[in-house]
């Protein structure tokens, strides 16, 4: 078989990761440094190639490959995208790329086994956006806690392993309960249709009992909810954030955390639309709770990182509302908002480190007049924090705004406690802002310290660039979602468009298996696996290389 | 044909050239000369579009004048239902595209804009000389400039929203330009987020408006605006929510305490953003809502109630501060009042024109007070001046004209705008009597309180620092010209809107010529309800009946013979005479009643002299309450929840060490016997069992990797 662009786009780091471990000797820190940030860039660049031809009117997947994996159990290897998955996909290459430059002087110990894991992590992430298989989505989730475990555990600051512990097993908490959720789903599936599958598409068509739904929801939502994570699951966020290094805070905030938010829209809302309509009140309640309580206790914060993590929550709550608010701008503003929060948070994390690689201390008090000092640096913090605020032409105005609106359409009231996030946003940001960066330069150590170089700048502008386009711009965004969104608003609230003219596209379907069924002699396998090393050509069908 | 109005939506952008070149590039210019002009190049370009633009503007004939150029779609989204309200359909695509209208009313705010701008950037270019972040500081004035064009220029709330947010970043950033000063950080900051407080009424607008009309382009909007009744909830709503946007942009009463503060920033920030033009933005959306506003008494009855709150209490804190720049700044407040009681009284117009004068006299006096600044090593309280028209004969000269214009004294600008809106403040649509009063006495006290500010600071003996005198000296000519411009604009700038008793003679058919009034109503479609009910038909139609508002009220002045209007003339500037008579009689001719006055008075000077305790109240009941519950919920996040947590993992750990025990004594006692033997035969993997669960975890990790790939990779 052909190996299609996406899997290669999604092993191609955890490849390097082998590579880098197996082959690189430990001593040759500058190759290893390299050969993580080429690897990275390819894996970017790969990426973006994915949006060639691609149909955003489609909500058919594309790029898919289905090849069965577990016949036994009817688990396949079903990979794919939309443009959800796309978005997300090229946020986390991006985000990756960056993660992995900003880390080149950052870390001090154990290089190899270092770069390894942040590239590991980045293959688990790009699974779980890809996967259209339950149990493949299942075995990325769980694949990526691990490498994120040893990050903060390995590299992190003081009180690393506490933190690492408390995400490990609060997630591990949520997924276990997740996973009754698919094998009841699997079950139930196997009860309706007669066949064993993990195939989400097919889940996709179920028509289960509110109660059995109402269950399984409720094993899902912990799963998401934690990851979110939503109030009151949050609180291993802060402790993962404070103490994890740059790198692994910038994907945590920038990626890790939408996966909960992708869980709900691709497999609650769809498979489960009546118990998701039940849960809308008490999820919109949690959500605002979490906009409102986060911002403010992000404005009391004394810690620089802690304070960024905090707001996260603030701004996961209008993700999450967003998404419970089942109409489709709403749900656009929630996805643009994932996104939108990937780059600005990301960006934040990244001036933290900056500063904290310069410093070693993220308390607040400690700092002030760095923008006397070091210009740059403010400049584009000023720009990630107004993007982060909400400032219209600046990307979270797009996505927050969006989900007011169309909470305002669901409920008055909803909207009129969600925009007090908004105010809470800058005050939060603008007293941060005024204390670490205005007023008088107090020391000698800060009158000292250097602006930043090009490689750090390097890791900031690109996210400020985007912060910008993506506020001036968002249309393209906006349109690559739109067919989507429509498809799972009206699975998920029957009758949402009649009247209104638009008629929505039907959720994605299962597309023909992408090779024949699994050969059974092993020689044969090699063979392949020679064949395609040696680039002979095979003829074998494949969507993704048709297009 | 025509060659400017093709080219309108370049006014805005041509700012952002600015912004582009100075800030990338203007730390590597090193030349004060290049960065300034640039800045000043890159606005005057705006002008001069704009002036040709409204040139041909008006060329049209009425019922055309409305241009609407759109760039591309900004925020496309999916399908929203409207609320029940909505007459128009039941379901609208959400959608802001960006998109620019010029009419009759955004011409005369670009022309405000880039003309005043203009005037402030070139001052600005003297009045920065030397400053270390000379090209931050134009690069910051070059952007507000930006949004404040895309505020006026903008064909919906949406865009109206971008500039309105945009604005309150740049007067963030140049209030708290001079980023070593603590006091302008806190000032920069709390004028923002007392402004998103604001915001989020105008947030809360904007959604009513969409889910009422299905639209939020101003001509779809005031046009199915038509088929609602007088009264209506959702647009009582909606202008309810739009004035607390604009009370928090306009710095009125609850949300005023912002702008005294601003004025942290250069003087020339002060004058373009914090006098001229941004805070008016909050008069410019209720004049562009006129349509809506129209509909609902109880809404114009707020507006005009909290504009003549404020328009007072302000007046009454100017009349005791010795800050120069505080003066002005209350005395802002107060004029912005006058601006929004016009508009609730249903004098749209009127208080458009007042923005007009207000621009020129005001902007005048703050580069004035700047000028004096400058000339005094940055002094501002005006107990340290005196005589300082010795030093500065042309700074002296045309701020006096600015004093008289704000006082307003006859035949200058301040004159003609605040006579008008007293005059409807009391005969208006929503007019009353008390209105009047209120603005009477205003106006009596405004000139009271500038002419405390004109004597203390050019009259009487110098009671200047001697070492400052030494330096005293006039401002270089980049900062006297725009004076002496505004200057003669604050003579002049009020003969654009003469009163209908006035109009006699050559000031007649000056009338003819030029009246900012009918030229506005097109764009204040809704002047009067009575008239909306009865052009029902079109927007275009609209128009018409707003001019017969007029001419309404020319009758109903007819019918008072003319005569009360002559009357109520009389009686305000009989006011404002006596008012600069008795600043004249305290402050220059018997100085020590000053003192007299303050020592009977102390109570009530104290009030005003704290501003009415507001910044304390807010701080006990707002500030530091928000402070109290973010701190709580962090002790709650901590120690509750998290508590929880470690709880349960202290629970777990504990069972599993009594479990540990269990096992070792009892059921390892037995195993133990077998184990041992076991234990030896198993060394070999004992090398495995390194104990450590990240190794574990580990090899968990490239197994799950490994059985992938080889199902991946072996078919």
């Amino acid at each position: 078989m052909n190996v299609s662009l996406l899997t290669v786009v999604i092993f191609l780091p955890a490849l390097g990761a082998l590579g880098i471990a197996l082959l690189v000797p430990k001593t040759n820190e500058n190759a290893i440094k390299w050969i993580a940030n080429a690897i990275a860039l390819v894996d970017f660049a790969l990426s973006l190639t994915l949006l060639r031809g691609f149909d955003s009117a489609s909500t058919q997947l594309q790029h898919v490959t289905k090849v069965s994996w577990i016949p036994q159990l009817g688990v396949e290897y079903f990979i794919g995208i939309d443009g959800i998955s796309l978005l997300l996909v090229i946020l986390t290459t991006g985000l990756g790329f960056i993660a992995v430059l900003s880390s080149w002087t950052y870390i001090q110990k154990r290089n190899k086994e270092y770069y390894a894991t942040l590239l590991l992590l980045q293959t688990g992430i790009l699974g779980v956006f890809v996967s259209f298989d339950f149990f493949l989505f299942y075995v990325f989730w769980e694949v990526m806690l691990v490498p994120m475990y040893f990050l903060i555990g390995v590299w992190g600051s003081k009180n690393r392993l506490y933190a690492a512990i408390k995400f490990f097993l609060y997630t591990l908490f949520g997924s276990v309960l997740m996973l009754l959720g698919i094998i009841a789903l699997y079950l139930a599936n196997f009860a309706e249709t007669g066949v064993y599958t993990f195939n989400i598409l097919e889940f996709y068509r179920l028509t289960l009992s509110p109660d059995l739904q109402w269950w399984i929801f409720l094993a899902f939502f912990l799963g998401f909810a934690i990851k979110v994570p939503m109030f009151p699951f949050h609180t291993w966020l802060p402790d993962a954030h404070v103490q994890a290094p740059t790198a692994a805070s910038v994907i945590l905030a920038g990626v890790l955390l939408k996966m909960g938010a992708y869980g709900f829209l691709r497999l609650s809302l769809p498979i489960l639309p009546d118990a998701t309509r039940q849960f809308v009140p008490m999820i919109a309640v949690l959500s605002i709770i979490a906009i409102i309580y986060g911002g403010l206790v992000a404005l009391m914060q004394k810690d620089w990182k802690s304070l960024v993590a905090y707001s996260s929550v603030s701004h996961m709550g209008f993700i999450t509302l967003g998404i419970f608010m089942l109409n489709p701008i709403a749900l656009q503003g929630g996805i643009f908002q994932m996104l939108a929060h990937g780059v600005a948070t990301g960006g934040l994390f990244l001036i933290v480190g900056l500063i904290y690689e310069r410093m070693h201390t993220r308390e607040i008090a400690r700092f002030s007049g760095l923008a006397q000092v070091m210009p740059v640096y403010a400049t584009l913090f000023a720009i990630l924090a107004f993007a982060s605020l909400g400032m219209p032409t600046l990307n979270g105005f797009i996505g927050e705004f969006l989900v007011l609106v169309g909470t305002f359409q669901e409920s008055r009231q909803y909207a009129f406690f969600a925009v007090w996030g908004v105010v809470l946003a800058a005050a939060y940001l603008l007293w941060l802002f005024q204390r670490v960066m205005l007023g008088e330069v107090e020391d000698d150590e800060i009158a000292g310290l250097k602006d930043l170089n090009l490689r750090e700048a390097m890791t900031l502008i690109p996210l400020v660039v985007m912060a910008i386009f993506m506020g001036v711009y968002p249309k393209p965004f906006l349109e690559m979602i739109e067919q989507p969104v429509n498809a799972i608003i009206a699975r998920v609230r029957p009758g949402y468009f009649d009247g209104t003219g638009v008629t929505p596209p039907p959720l994605p379907s299962t597309p023909d298996a992408t090779t024949a069924a699994l050969p059974v002699d092993a020689n044969d396998q090699l063979e392949d696996l020679l064949q395609q090393q040696l680039g002979e050509p095979d003829n074998e069908t494949d969507e993704s290389s048709e297009k | 044909m025509p060659d400017f109005l093709d080219l309108f939506w370049l006014i805005p952008l041509v700012p952002l050239v600015g912004v582009t070149v100075n800030g990338l590039l203007g730390r590597r210019i090193k030349s004060e000369k290049v960065i300034a002009t640039i800045a000043c190049a890159t606005i005057l370009t705006s002008f001069i579009l704009s002036a040709g633009a409204v040139y041909e503007l008006a060329q049209l004939p009425v019922e055309e004048r409305h241009v609407e150029i759109v760039l591309y779609e900004w925020i496309p989204s999916g399908v929203a239902h409207l609320s029940d309200d909505a007459l128009y359909a039941e379901s609208a695509t959400f959608s802001i595209p960006f998109a620019f209208l010029l009419d009759p009313l955004s011409a005369v705010m670009i022309l405000v804009v880039t003309g005043v701008g203009s005037l402030i950037h070139i001052y600005a270019a003297g009045y920065m000389h030397g400053d270390k972040g000379y090209y931050r500081f134009f690069t910051y004035l070059n952007l507000f400039v930006f949004f404040m064009l895309i505020l006026v220029l903008g064909n919906s709330y949406g865009l109206m929203f971008i500039g309105w947010e945009g604005v309150g970043l740049c007067s963030y950033l140049l209030i708290g330009y001079y980023i070593g000063k603590r006091s302008a950080g806190d000032a920069g900051k709390k004028a923002f987020i007392v402004n998103r407080i604001g915001d989020l009424g105008f947030i809360l607008g904007i959604f009513t408006v969409f889910f009422t009309f299905g639209s939020l382009q101003y001509l779809e909007v005031f046009e199915r605006a038509q088929e609602f009744e007088v009264g209506a909830g959702a647009i009582t709503a909606a202008c309810l929510f739009f004035l607390i946007g604009a009370i928090g942009k306009s710095a009125q009463i609850p949300l005023f305490v912002w702008l005294p503060d601003a004025m942290e920033g250069p003087a020339p920030v002060s004058a373009l953003i914090h006098a001229a033009t941004m805070v008016t933005a909050g008069i410019y959306m209720i004049a562009r809502s006129s349509a809506l506003f129209t509909l609902s008494p109880i809404a114009m009855a707020a507006v005009a109630t909290v504009g003549a709150a404020t328009a007072l209490m302000a007046a009454t804190i100017a009349l005791v501060q010795n800050d120069i720049k505080r003066v002005l700044a209350y005395s802002t407040v107060s004029q912005l009042g006058y601006m929004v009681m016009a508009c609730g009284v249903g004098a749209f117009s009127v208080g458009v024109f007042h923005l007009v004068t207000h621009s020129f006299f005001k902007a005048l006096l703050f580069l004035g007070a700047g000028s004096v600044m400058h000339a005094l090593s940055d002094e501002l309280d005006m107990w340290k001046m005196g005589n300082v028209k010795k030093y500065m004969p042309t700074t002296h000269w045309t701020f006096l004209v600015g004093c008289l214009a704000i006082a307003g004294i006859p035949g200058l600008a301040g004159f003609f705008s605040k006579d008008e809106i007293l005059w409807y403040a009391w005969s208006g649509p929503h007019g009353h009597p008390i209105f009047w009063a209120v603005g009477t006495l205003v106006a009596g006290l405004t000139a009271f309180y500038m002419f405390r500010m004109y004597f203390l600071v050019f009259q009487g003996t110098s009671r200047m620092d001697p070492q400052v005198e030494e330096h005293a000296h006039e401002s270089p000519r980049a900062m006297t010209v725009p004076l002496m411009v505004l200057a003669v604009l604050s003579i002049f700038g009020g003969y654009i809107g003469i009163p209908g008793v006035l109009r006699v003679g050559p000031l007649a058919s000056l009338h003819e010529r030029f009246n900012l009034l009918e030229w506005l109503a097109p764009s204040l479609g809704g002047e009067s309800h009575a008239a909306v009910a009865a052009a029902r038909d079109s927007l275009l139609a609209s128009a018409q009946p707003a001019i017969g508002f007029l001419q309404e009220a020319e009758q109903v002045a007819e019918e008072a013979g003319h005569g009360l209007e002559l009357v109520l003339m009389l009686i305000s500037t009989i006011v404002a005479l006596a008012g600069v008579g008795f600043a004249y009689f305290i402050y220059v001719k018997m100085p020590r009643r000053a003192d007299v006055l303050y020592q009977r008075f102390q109570g009530a000077y104290r009030v005003l002299w704290n501003k009415y305790y507001v910044d304390e109240l807010y701080d006990a009941l707002f500030v530091n309450r928000t402070k109290d519950a973010g701190d709580a919920l962090w002790v709650i996040d901590d120690a509750l929840l998290d508590g929880l947590v470690n709880a349960t993992g202290n629970a777990t750990r504990r069972s599993a060490s009594a479990s540990v025990a269990f096992d070792d004594m009892v059921v390892d006692g037995a195993v133990n016997a077998v184990g041992d033997e076991l234990s030896r035969s198993s060394r070999i993997l004992r090398g495995w069992q390194t104990g450590y669960v990240q190794n574990y975890a580990l090899i968990i990790a490239l197994g799950i990797f490994v059985i992938i790939s080889a199902y991946l990779f072996l078919p």
